[in-house]
């Protein structure tokens, strides 16, 4: 379908952008890559009366150090994560799950910004930032603040974003060192994930000293599955790991839908806990 | 209305368009260029894929004002003085179409793979086509189309990389 009539407005720095949102008020929405803007607009799911084009606005993209952090820019592609070498070293959780967003094309035009910023419970990234205890950037009117990954997501496609801030980066710390996995349970190639788990894991002498673990589609935002990470500190073997995987559904709140009841859905939290977890730590 | 100049297929176009015009419709309703089709209302299918500035991308899912001073290239613009590209060969040669609906957007996917991997494997074949589908399910054909592609440059890389150190015995 066609989308409904809008204004268009191309800023090229931060804070022009930043000037355009706040004197449009709510009806303005920022485009990025548009991967998930342009199908709502096109399935009239939408209706802002300016588009506020961000995508060309060049202190947005690329990854940098910056001490311990990564700092990767609101309006890098997936693409371009999925080969940055940097996020290849210090976040390759990041890099393996984004490889799963979508196809090529969609990876082409699609952003880490826009992914987090449209807080799509069944997306794979913001379950992954959360694991990472990643921290977003948003600049608006009032100047620039960091939020933390986990007071991020407020509720079902909505975050802490005001509407005339820009989230322009996305800071990761640096995990070398670390074993990691997402295992993503979906049902055709190419659709969303009827569940995910992005884990995260140090070791220390052959057993598991931390375990970090964020879990996508269960529940209206992504959650961390806290009981089993306190259960898999210290774990050592794969039954100990299973053992801990089992409490993966505990506190989430996961949907009904077409392809699955909430019950099936913490079915398979426990499961790809259990698998991402022993590939991770390599005991798989 | 807003002003942009794009490149197709190597002409250059000027044009003022409404922001909500897609891509695709530009390419379709403006310029005539309808051999890029609509297949879904979603996103899903990829028989609008078009290359912008040298990548892969759906082109009802980019606004024509997103590509304003970019490069598109689209199936219409492969073929050089009416020589098929060995990819647009290798399909019509290995039956990869059936109602050639999902073929523009197969080729210009397929062409996107080769491009950052020369030597895919099927499985990656596969993986490289996961955005694009095709409702006469003819995926067999269109994998062994794209192997046959890459087989095919390795081919004549082997032989050019052949005659090159026979030349330096020789030489
Ligand atoms: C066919 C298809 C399959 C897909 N499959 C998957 C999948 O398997 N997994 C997955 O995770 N995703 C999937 N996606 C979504 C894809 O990852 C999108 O790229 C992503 O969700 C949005 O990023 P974008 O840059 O395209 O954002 P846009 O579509 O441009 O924007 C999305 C939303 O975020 C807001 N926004 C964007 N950037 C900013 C910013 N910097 N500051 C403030 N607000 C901002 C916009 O206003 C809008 O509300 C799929 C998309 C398609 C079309
Ligand atoms: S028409 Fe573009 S993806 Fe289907
Ligand atoms: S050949 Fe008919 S859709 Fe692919």
């Amino acid at each position: 379908m066609i989308p409904p009539a809008f204004d268009y407005a191309r800023p090229t720095s931060v804070d022009e952008a930043v000037r355009t949102l706040a004197d449009a008020g709510e009806e303005a929405k920022v485009l990025a890559g548009g991967q998930s803007l342009l199908p709502l607009l096109r399935l009239r799911l939408a209706f802002p009366e300016l588009v506020v084009d961000v995508g060309r606005i060049p202190e947005l993209r690329g990854v940098r150090e910056d001490g311990d952090m990564l700092a990767i820019g609101a309006l890098t592609t997936h693409h371009d994560v999925v080969h940055d070498p940097l996020v290849r070293r210090h976040a390759g959780l990041l890099a393996q799950a984004t490889e799963t967003v979508a196809d090529p094309a969609v990876r082409h035009r699609g952003t880490l910004g826009g992914s987090l910023a449209h807080a799509d419970p069944a997306g794979d990234l913001p379950a992954v930032v959360l694991a990472l205890d990643a921290e977003l950037v948003a600049v608006g009117p009032g100047g620039r603040r960091t939020i933390p990954a986990r007071d991020f997501f407020a509720d079902y496609l909505q975050t802490a974003l005001a509407p005339d801030e820009l989230l322009v980066e996305v800071r990761v710390p640096k995990r070398e060192g670390w074993g990691f996995r997402y295992e993503k349970f979906h049902r055709v190639a190419q659709s969303w994930a009827m569940v995910g788990v992005a884990a995260l894991v140090r070791r220390d002498d052959g057993h598991l000293a931390e375990a970090r673990i964020g879990l996508t589609n269960m529940g209206a935002t992504p959650l961390r599955a806290s009981a089993s990470e306190e259960a898999l500190a210290g774990a050592g073997d794969a039954e100990a790991v299973a053992r801990a995987a089992q409490e993966a559904a505990e506190g989430t709140r996961p949907s009904r839908d077409a392809s699955a009841s909430p019950e099936y859905r913490a079915h398979l939290a426990r499961v790809l806990t259990k698998r991402a977890v022993l590939a991770a730590a390599g005991m798989g | 209305m807003t002003h942009i100049s794009v490149t197709v297929d190597g002409t250059a176009y000027e044009d003022d368009v409404e922001p909500r015009l897609l891509l695709v419709h530009y390419l379709r309703d403006r310029l005539g260029l309808t051999g890029t089709p609509i297949g879904c209302d979603t996103s899903n299918c990829g028989a609008c894929t078009v290359e912008l500035d040298g990548a892969s991308v759906k082109s009802c899912t980019v606004l024509a004002v997103q590509a304003d001073g970019c490069e598109v290239t689209t199936v219409q613009g492969l073929a050089r003085d009416g020589e098929w590209t060995p990819l647009q060969r290798a399909f019509h040669e290995r039956h990869a179409l059936q109602c050639g609906y999902c073929t523009p957007g197969m080729i210009m996917a397929a062409r996107d793979l080769l491009r950052e991997n020369p030597r895919p494997s099927s499985d990656e074949v596969r993986k490289a086509l996961e955005g694009n589908l095709c409702r006469c399910t003819g995926y067999q054909n269109i994998v062994r189309a794209v192997l046959a592609v890459a087989e095919e440059t390795s081919a004549s890389e082997r032989q050019s990389a052949q005659g090159q150190s026979a030349q330096e015995v020789t030489a």
